[in-house]
């Protein structure tokens, strides 16, 4: 059963990216992209050939496969919703955030390696949002642990029920928030990033893979549609019901395609922040994650 | 279990944060009105039993808090021609970081306080962590209405430890307390609308040329 799911994850995590790019363009009134685009946009990418640049050594080469590999690690750990994550200990959250710190590092090294002074700059911006978004998931995580009393990330989001939301209304609301704010961080996504800019002053993560091309940049994209995948999959195991019926897939899959369209909402309805202003927004996060697990331990 | 006490208290804790960090001062304004009127519900929900000077008590507190305060400080607002708090002596994100420690601090300060009789420490503590922010706010920022702002919120906070040992402090003190802070407030809007006059700012930090 978690390899069907594991199965799933990978063949619709870019399926997610589409249904957001698809929702922003019904509500700016265009007809936008077909829903298999970024299937297209993958084998298209495939089929091209590589550049590399001269200065660069191998670590442009490595960084886009050991990203990958990376995250197809994090799809082991993270449950479907009511289908078990194929491996789950006490902890795993704590693997799961270095995991995705590793594929971020390695990335952040590709980019330097490539010596363009653009992406040096994404890479450097890249790390202090990573460094301010960090504590903010650890402290949601550790909030949702101390409610649920369960240790893994997989008996956590599948403990969770309505009895928790509840007793513990305003924690839950406070980590929910702060851990959407964190998905939107980790997503490079608006107001923190915006994904479809190519201007080098303003971006983050799109500056850093500008000099990745063919399958490099498919992997990349890939990993993206992934990495989107995990966090929405986390974030809405928070509002299904408990337990390993399988029967409430479709609705937390439904709940996924709804995540996707909250993301295109905030990001109609919102410009990018100034970047000095995004430092502002995770610590108001890590505040608001903070606060939660506060208010479980004074009760 | 969630009661609507709780959910007073978490609202003040929220509107303190919120202070902290945001700049918008008309936000700011009625933040401190929201935190009046949530103030003003607390002992009617409170520990003791409902009383009529309570009752009363409460009226007062909203009606000044939530209504004539903020009237006041939006007027001053227009007047004075400021829309937000730019560059504070400790940033925002500082100052937000600050709360959160001082939140922390003021729970387990009021966990040792040595207390006569059944007084609910949370409430005390979430009184000291109120006064504390308002005491970072009036030091740490430049506008003069800010600086007001900051002063309400520590009288907030004094407000909130006296509904937590209320039956130690006499009602008229309370309402002591209160005509007090009204009128600090219209003699700090006349000062602010007479400064902004003669200089053209309010910055508080400017206003050491006073001395002649």
């Amino acid at each position: 059963m978690s390899f069907i799911a594991l199965i799933l994850s990978l063949a619709l995590a870019p399926l997610l990216l589409s249904i957001i790019n698809r929702s922003k363009a019904v509500i700016a009134g265009r007809r936008g992209a077909p829903l298999l685009q970024p299937y297209f946009n993958l084998t298209r990418l495939l089929q091209k050939g590589v550049v590399y640049s001269d200065v660069s050594s191998g670590l442009v080469q490595l960084s886009p496969v050991v990203n990958l590999a990376v995250l197809c690690c994090c799809v082991v750990l993270v449950p479907l919703g009511p289908i078990p994550a194929i491996l789950h200990f006490s902890g795993d959250f704590i693997l799961l955030a270095y995991l995705m710190g590793m594929g971020r590092f390695i990335t952040m090294l590709g980019a330097l390696d490539t010596g363009s002074s653009f992406e040096g700059m994404g890479a450097s911006r890249e790390a202090f949002f990573a460094a301010l978004a960090e504590p903010a998931f650890f402290l949601t995580m550790a909030g949702l642990a101390r409610i649920t009393g369960a240790q893994s990330l997989n008996d956590i989001l599948q403990t969770i029920n309505s009895e928790h939301w509840l007793h513990a209304t305003p924690s839950l609301l406070l980590i929910a928030v702060a851990f959407f704010l964190v998905f939107l961080a980790e997503n490079a996504r608006i107001p923190i990033d915006d994904p479809t800019t190519h201007l080098e002053l303003t971006m983050i993560h799109e500056v850093m893979i500008l000099d990745h091309s063919g399958p490099d940049l498919a992997m990349i994209e890939y990993g993206v549609a992934l990495k989107i995948w995990l966090l929405a999959a986390i974030f809405a195991a928070l509002f299904v019901p408990p337990g390993t019926n399988v029967l409430w897939l479709p609705l937390f899959l439904l709940l996924m395609v709804a995540i996707g369209m909250l993301v295109a909402m905030v990001e109609s309805s919102m410009a990018r922040l100034r970047l000095i202003r995004v430092p502002q927004l995770l610590i108001s996060a890590g505040v608001f994650a903070g606060l939660a697990l506060f208010l479980e331990f004074v009760q | 279990m969630l009661t609507l006490m709780s959910l007073l208290l978490f609202m003040l804790v929220l509107t303190n944060l919120t202070l902290l960090g945001s700049s918008r001062l008309a936000f700011c304004i009625r933040t401190v009105a929201v935190q009046g009127v949530v103030l003003g519900l607390v002992p009617l929900f409170g520990l003791q039993p409902f009383t009529l000077q309570h009752g009363l008590l409460s009226l007062c507190a909203i009606i000044l808090k939530g209504g004539i305060f903020p009237w006041l400080l939006l007027r001053g607002l227009r007047v004075a021609r400021v829309k937000r708090e730019v560059e504070p002596f400790i940033g925002f994100n500082v100052s937000l970081s600050i709360g959160f420690f001082t939140l922390i601090g003021s729970v387990i300060f009021a966990s040792r306080l040595p207390l006569t009789g059944n007084n609910n420490t949370l409430i005390i503590a979430l009184a000291i962590f109120t006064m504390l922010t308002g005491l970072l706010l009036l030091v740490s920022r430049r506008k003069a209405l800010s600086m007001v702002l900051g002063y309400l919120v520590l009288e907030n906070g004094i407000y909130c430890l006296g509904t937590a040992v209320a039956d130690h402090i006499p009602m008229v003190v309370e309402f002591g307390v209160l005509l007090d802070v009204w009128v600090a407030v219209f003699g700090m809007g006349i000062a602010m609308y007479q400064i902004n006059r003669e200089f053209d700012h309010t910055d508080v930090d400017r206003l050491t040329e006073l001395r002649g």
